[in-house]
C-alpha cells in the first residue's frame, strides 16, 4: 500500500483571551491510497481541527500550526504558502462538512457552486463546467440534474444538499476526501444513503477518505482503519476489527460501552464519567486519567507512549506496560464485542470481502 | 409575486389616503389663517382672501374638494405666491433636492460599503477600529454641525468652496458631504456586521475548501451575500435624506423643496405644507414598496417564498 | 507512528498501583458562575468606548445642572454694551491657538474695544447674553426633552408591545394593523404636523417626539416577547402552574429588559437630534428659552463673523450624541454578546 498522506507530530493551538488552547497536541497518522480512515472522538477532541489543518483551513489568527509536518506528495502542507494551498484545496484534497443546510451559499445556484472549482482548477470553460456539473449531480444521485443544476440550495432537501456538497468536493477528482461528520445532521435513513454513496464513489474513483465522526456505528459501516482521539492526541489506532474486537485503551472501551445497540439493555450502557480536560492547561500525565476507572499512579505523572499490539494496532495506555496489572475490559463491553462480531456481517452490505 | 405586489399597492393607497386626510384635518386645526399676520391687510381684505381660497366653507366641504382635487393631481394653490399651483412649485423646487439626495445617497453608499468591507476584512485591527470610530462620529454628529464647521473653515477661512447658493457642481460638494456623512456611517456599520456574519458562515469555509482565491471568496461569496440586506435599510435611509435636505438646504440656501417647505412653515402657507408633506409621504411609501419588491428579486430565498 | 517504548526511564512497580482520583472533581465547574446582569456589567466595563461615553454624559449632565450657576450671568440677561464678544477664559487666554483670548476673527480684542473687564467663557451673543450660561441652560433643556421623550416611548412602547405579544390573537392583530398604518407615515411629517398645531414649546416637542417614537420600542418588545413566549423555559414555568403575572415578571421582563434598555439608549440621541432639527426648521423652542438646537440655529446667521456662537453649542451637542451612541453600542454588546464580533 502506498501512503499518500502522512501527518507527523502535529500541534495546533488557538490563542484565545483565556490563553493558548492546545487543540491538537502531537498527532501522528497516515492515510493509504484508496482506504478509509475514521477519526473518532468526542467534541473538542481535536478531530475537526486536525482535518482543517490538513486542508490549511485553520483560521489564523487565532489558530496556528505550532509544530509538525503534513506530508502530501512529497511536500509539507504545513509550510506551504496560501497560494500553493489554494491549488491543492478542492483539486487534490477536498472536504465535506457537517451541516448541508449551512455549507452551501444560499444566493448562488448549486450549478455555479460546483462549477467554481472546475473553472479554477481544471480551467474548463463555462459550458464545459456546466455539463460536468450536471454529470456530477447525476453521479451523486440527484434526479433531473439538468433542471436541478440551476436551482438554489433552499430548493433541495437536507440529504440532497449533502449530495451537492459531495459533488462539489469530488468535482476535480481529488485524491483525498475529508468528510467532517457528513451524516451527523441528517436523518438516520438519509445517513445510510449518504454513507452508501460515499462508499460507492470511493470504489469508482479510488479516492482515499478521512472520515471524522463521533458515531462508532458509522465507523463500523465505512472505515478500514480507525484512529481514536482524546484531548488532542490519538490514543488508539488500528484496523476496524482490532478496534471493535480487541480494544486496548480504556477510553475506547468507554466509547464502545456508551454506544447503544439493539441487544443492549439499559444498565449495560456505560457512560464515561466527567468531561474532557481543559486544553488551555492540559493535565500532567495521561489526559484521560481523571476519567479513567483503571487509572494508576503513573498516569498522573507520565504521559503513556504508544504501545504496539500488532503491526497495525497501537494504543497509548500504561495498562499495556509489562508491569501493569492485567485489566480486562468491563463485562458489558466484552459482551458487546461478541455481539458486534455476530451482527457485523449484516452491517456490511457492499464490500463484505474487505472485512470478511 | 404579482399578487403580492398588487396587495402591497392597495395597502399603499390606503396608507396614502390616511396620510392625506390626517394632513388635511391637522391643517384645519392650526391656529389662525395665513393672512392674519400680515399687518398691511385690512379685516375685509382678509375676508376676501379667505373667500377666494374657500376657507369659509364648512370643513367637510373643503375636505371633499381637497380629496377630489388630489386625485386629479391638483394640490391647490399657494396662498403666498399669487395663486401659483403647488404642483408647479414642487416641480420647480424638486430638481436641486433630488440632485442633492441622489448624490448624497450614491457617495454615502459607496463610501459606507467600502468602509464596512474594510473594517470586516481587517477585523480587530487598526483599520477596523478606525472605520468604526469614523462611523460613530458620522452617526452622532448632526448634519448641521458638519455643515456649519465646513462653511466656516472650508468656505470662509480657507475659501476653498463656495459658502452657499446653488450655481454649479462646486456648490454641491459641501451640502453633499454634510448629508452623506450619516449615510456613510449607517451603511458602514450595517455592512460590517453583515460581512462578519457572512464570514462566519459554513459556506465560506466550503468556498475556501474549493481552493478559490481569497479575493474570489470575498467578492463572490462574502460581499455579494452581505450587501443584499443593505436594501432593507434604504427606507430609513430615504427618511434620513429628507431630514437632511430640509436642514441642509436652509443652511446652504439651496432653492430646493426642503427650503420651500421650511419657509412655508414660517408663513403658514398651508397648501404648500400639505402638498410637500404628501409628496414626501408618497416618496417614502413608494421607496418602501420598491425596497420590498427588490429584496424579493435579489434574494432567491425570498423570491420563492413570495411566489407561492 | 514511531515506537518510543525503548526510551522510557525506569519505571517502578508502585507507579502501577491504582491512583486515587476524586472523580467528583470532574463534575465541578471551573470559575464562579456569573448572572446575566453581572456578566453584562463586566463586559460593559471592558468596553472603552462605553466608559468614555458614560464619563462624557456624567460630565455634561453635571455642567447642565450646575453650569448656569457657575457665573453671575443669567441666560436672558441682555446688555448690548457687551454683545458679540468672543470667548475669553482666564488662564487659557494666554494659550494662543485655543482662541480663548477674546480676540475675534479680525484680530481685534473685542473686550478691550468694548471696555469689558469680565470674562465670558463661551463669549456672548448678539444681545450680550452670556453664552456659557445659555449653552448649559440649553443642554439642560435638550437633555430634559430627550429623557422625557425616551421615557414616554418606553412606557407606551413596552405596554403596547407587551400587551400585543402577550395576549396575541385578535388583540395582537388589531394593534399590529394600527402600527402598520403608523409606520407607513414618515415620522418626520407627523412630528412637523404635530408641532404646527400646538404652539412650539417644550411640552409639544416632547409629545411630538413621543407620537412616533414609541413604535420602534413596541415592535422590539413584541418581537422579543413573542420569541420568548414560545421558549421552553416559559412553557416549563407554565406547566408548573405559574400565573400570568409570574411569567411576565420572572421570565419575560428580565429577558426583554436588555433590549428595552438598548432601545431607550438609542432613543435619547435621536430625540436630541430631532429637537435640534425642529429648531432649524423654525419649530423649536421659542426665545428667551433656548435649547442646543435653537442656540446653534441662531448662531448660524452670524457664523462667518462670530463662529463662537455656533462652535461651542455644536461641540456640546456632538459630544452628547457621540456619548449616548457609544453607551448604546456598549450596552448592545454587553447584553447580547452574540451580536458582538
Amino acid at each position: 500500500m502506498e501512503k499518500i498522506l502522512e501527518v507527523k507530530d502535529l500541534h495546533v493551538s488557538f490563542d484565545t483571551f483565556g490563553g493558548e488552547v492546545k487543540a491538537v497536541r502531537g498527532v501522528n497518522l497516515h492515510l493509504e491510497k484508496g482506504e478509509t480512515l475514521a477519526i473518532v472522538g468526542e467534541s473538542g477532541s481535536g478531530k475537526s481541527v486536525t482535518s482543517k489543518a490538513i486542508m490549511g483551513l485553520i483560521p489564523n489568527p487565532p489558530g496556528r500550526i505550532k509544530e509538525g509536518e503534513i506530508l502530501f506528495g512529497g511536500k509539507d502542507l504545513a509550510k506551504m504558502s496560501e497560494k500553493e494551498l489554494q491549488s491543492i484545496r478542492g483539486s487534490e484534497i477536498s472536504m465535506i462538512f457537517q451541516d448541508p443546510m449551512t455549507s452551501l451559499n444560499p444566493t448562488m445556484t448549486v450549478g455555479k457552486q460546483i462549477m467554481e472549482g472546475l473553472i479554477k482548477h481544471q480551467r474548463l470553460s463555462k459550458t464545459e463546467a456546466k455539463s460536468r456539473a450536471i454529470e456530477l449531480l447525476k453521479l451523486v444521485g440527484i434526479p433531473n440534474p439538468d433542471t436541478r443544476v440551476s436551482q438554489y440550495p433552499h430548493q433541495f432537501s437536507g440529504g440532497m444538499r449533502q449530495r451537492v456538497v459531495i459533488a462539489i468536493a469530488l468535482a476535480c477528482n481529488p485524491r483525498i476526501l475529508i468528510a467532517d461528520e457528513p451524516t451527523t445532521a441528517l436523518d438516520v435513513t438519509i445517513q445510510a444513503q449518504i454513507l452508501e454513496l460515499l462508499r460507492d464513489l470511493q470504489e469508482k474513483m479510488g479516492t482515499s477518505i478521512i472520515f471524522i465522526t463521533h458515531d462508532l456505528g458509522v465507523v463500523a459501516n465505512i472505515a478500514d482503519r480507525v484512529a481514536v482521539m482524546y484531548a488532542g492526541k490519538i490514543v488508539e489506532t488500528g484496523t476496524v476489527d482490532e478496534i471493535f474486537y480487541n480494544p486496548q485503551h480504556p477510553y475506547t472501551w468507554g466509547l464502545l460501552g456508551s454506544m447503544p445497540s439493539l441487544d443492549t439493555s439499559e444498565e449495560e450502557l456505560i457512560a464515561i464519567p466527567g468531561s474532557p480536560p481543559d486544553l488551555t492547561d492540559p493535565p500532567k500525565g495521561d489526559a484521560f486519567a481523571p476519567r479513567n476507572p483503571y487509572a494508576m499512579k503513573i498516569d498522573t505523572e507520565l504521559e503513556p507512549p504508544l504501545f504496539k499490539i500488532s503491526d497495525t494496532h497501537y494504543a497509548a495506555t500504561w495498562l499495556l506496560h509489562e508491569k501493569a496489572p492485567k485489566v480486562e475490559p468491563p463485562e458489558a463491553i466484552k459482551k458487546r464485542m461478541k455481539g458486534m462480531a455476530s451482527s457485523k456481517p449484516t452491517m456490511v452490505t457492499k464490500d463484505g470481502e474487505r472485512n470478511g | 409575486m404579482g399578487r403580492y405586489i398588487g396587495g402591497r399597492v392597495v395597502s399603499m393607497l390606503v396608507t396614502f389616503l390616511i396620510i392625506a386626510s390626517l394632513t388635511f384635518f391637522l391643517m384645519k386645526l392650526l391656529p389662525g389663517t395665513p393672512f392674519n399676520n400680515q399687518e398691511k391687510m385690512s379685516e375685509s381684505q382678509i375676508q376676501q382672501m379667505n373667500e377666494k381660497y374657500g376657507l369659509n366653507d364648512p370643513v367637510p366641504v373643503q375636505y371633499v374638494t381637497y380629496m377630489t382635487n388630489l386625485f386629479k393631481g391638483d394640490l391647490g394653490v399657494s396662498f403666498q405666491q399669487d395663486g401659483r399651483s403647488v404642483t408647479t412649485i414642487i416641480g420647480e423646487r424638486i430638481g436641486p433636492s433630488a440632485y442633492l439626495g441622489f448624490q448624497s445617497l450614491l457617495i454615502g453608499t459607496i463610501f459606507g460599503l467600502l468602509l464596512g468591507i474594510i473594517a470586516a476584512l481587517k477585523h480587530n485591527t487598526f483599520l477596523d477600529y478606525g472605520s468604526m470610530i469614523i462611523a460613530v462620529l458620522g452617526i452622532s454628529i448632526p448634519s448641521f454641525v458638519i455643515a456649519g464647521m465646513m462653511q466656516y473653515w472650508v468656505g470662509v477661512k480657507w475659501g476653498m468652496l463656495p459658502v452657499a447658493y446653488w450655481e454649479g457642481f462646486e456648490y454641491t460638494i459641501m451640502p453633499t458631504i454634510a448629508i452623506a456623512a450619516a449615510v456613510t456611517a449607517t451603511i458602514a456599520r450595517f455592512m460590517r456586521t453583515e460581512m462578519l456574519e457572512v464570514l462566519g458562515q459554513d459556506y465560506i469555509t466550503t468556498a475556501k475548501a474549493k481552493g478559490l482565491t481569497s479575493t474570489a471568496v470575498v467578492i463572490k461569496h462574502t460581499i455579494r451575500n452581505a450587501s443584499i440586506p443593505i436594501i432593507t435599510i434604504m427606507g430609513p435611509m430615504v427618511v434620513a435624506l429628507m431630514t437632511g435636505t430640509l436642514v441642509i438646504e436652509q443652511i446652504f440656501v439651496i432653492p430646493g423643496l426642503g427650503e420651500k417647505f421650511v419657509s412655508s412653515i414660517m408663513t403658514n402657507d398651508f397648501p404648500i405644507i400639505m402638498g410637500t408633506t404628501l409628496f414626501f409621504s408618497i416618496l417614502f411609501i413608494v421607496v418602501i414598496l420598491v425596497v420590498d419588491v427588490l429584496y424579493g428579486i435579489v434574494d432567491p430565498r425570498i423570491r420563492l417564498a413570495g411566489g407561492k | 507512528m514511531s515506537m518510543r517504548q525503548e526510551q522510557l526511564p525506569d519505571l517502578t512497580d508502585d507507579m502501577f498501583q491504582p491512583a486515587d482520583i476524586d472523580s467528583s472533581k470532574n463534575e465541578e465547574i471551573a470559575g464562579e458562575s456569573t448572572g446575566f446582569w453581572k456578566d453584562a456589567w463586566r463586559r460593559l466595563r471592558k468596553n472603552l468606548g462605553a466608559i468614555i461615553g458614560i464619563v462624557i454624559i456624567v460630565v455634561l449632565s453635571l455642567l447642565a445642572i450646575f453650569g448656569p450657576m457657575m457665573n453671575e450671568y443669567s441666560y436672558h440677561e441682555q446688555d448690548l454694551m457687551r454683545a458679540k464678544l468672543p470667548a475669553k477664559v482666564p488662564g487659557l487666554e494666554n494659550v494662543g491657538f485655543l482662541g480663548l483670548n477674546g480676540v475675534d476673527i479680525r484680530g481685534v480684542d473685542q473686550y478691550e474695544a468694548k471696555g469689558v473687564d469680565e470674562y465670558f467663557w463661551f463669549g456672548t451673543d448678539e444681545f450680550g447674553r452670556d453664552q456659557w450660561t445659555r449653552v448649559w441652560q440649553g443642554t439642560r433643556i435638550s437633555l430634559f426633552i430627550a429623557l422625557a421623550a425616551a421615557f414616554i416611548d418606553f412606557v407606551i412602547g413596552v405596554a403596547y408591545g407587551g400587551i400585543s405579544a402577550f395576549y396575541g390573537g385578535r388583540v395582537d392583530n388589531i394593534l399590529q394593523r394600527i402600527i402598520e398604518v403608523l409606520v407607513g407615515i414618515p415620522n418626520l411629517i407627523l412630528i412637523i404636523l404635530f408641532i404646527l398645531i400646538f404652539e412650539p414649546g417644550i411640552l409639544s416637542i416632547i409629545l411630538a417626539l413621543a407620537v412616533t417614537g414609541w413604535i420602534g420600542m413596541a415592535r422590539i418588545v413584541r418581537g422579543q416577547v413573542l420569541k420568548l413566549k414560545n421558549q421552553e423555559f416559559v412553557l416549563a414555568s407554565r406547566t408548573l402552574g405559574a400565573s400570568d403575572g409570574r411569567v411576565i415578571g420572572r421570565h419575560l421582563i428580565p429577558n426583554v429588559l436588555g433590549q428595552i434598555i438598548i432601545t431607550t439608549m438609542f432613543t435619547i440621541p435621536n430625540a436630541i437630534f430631532f429637537e435640534a432639527f425642529l429648531s432649524f426648521i423654525g419649530l423649536g423652542i421659542r426665545p428667551p428659552e433656548a435649547s442646543l438646537g435653537s442656540i446653534i440655529n441662531n448662531g448660524f446667521s452670524s457664523l462667518q463673523i462670530y463662529p463662537h456662537l455656533v462652535l461651542y453649542p455644536s461641540i456640546v451637542i456632538s459630544l452628547l450624541m457621540i456619548a449616548f451612541n457609544l453607551v448604546g453600542d456598549g450596552l448592545r454588546d454587553a447584553f447580547d454578546p452574540k451580536l458582538r464580533k
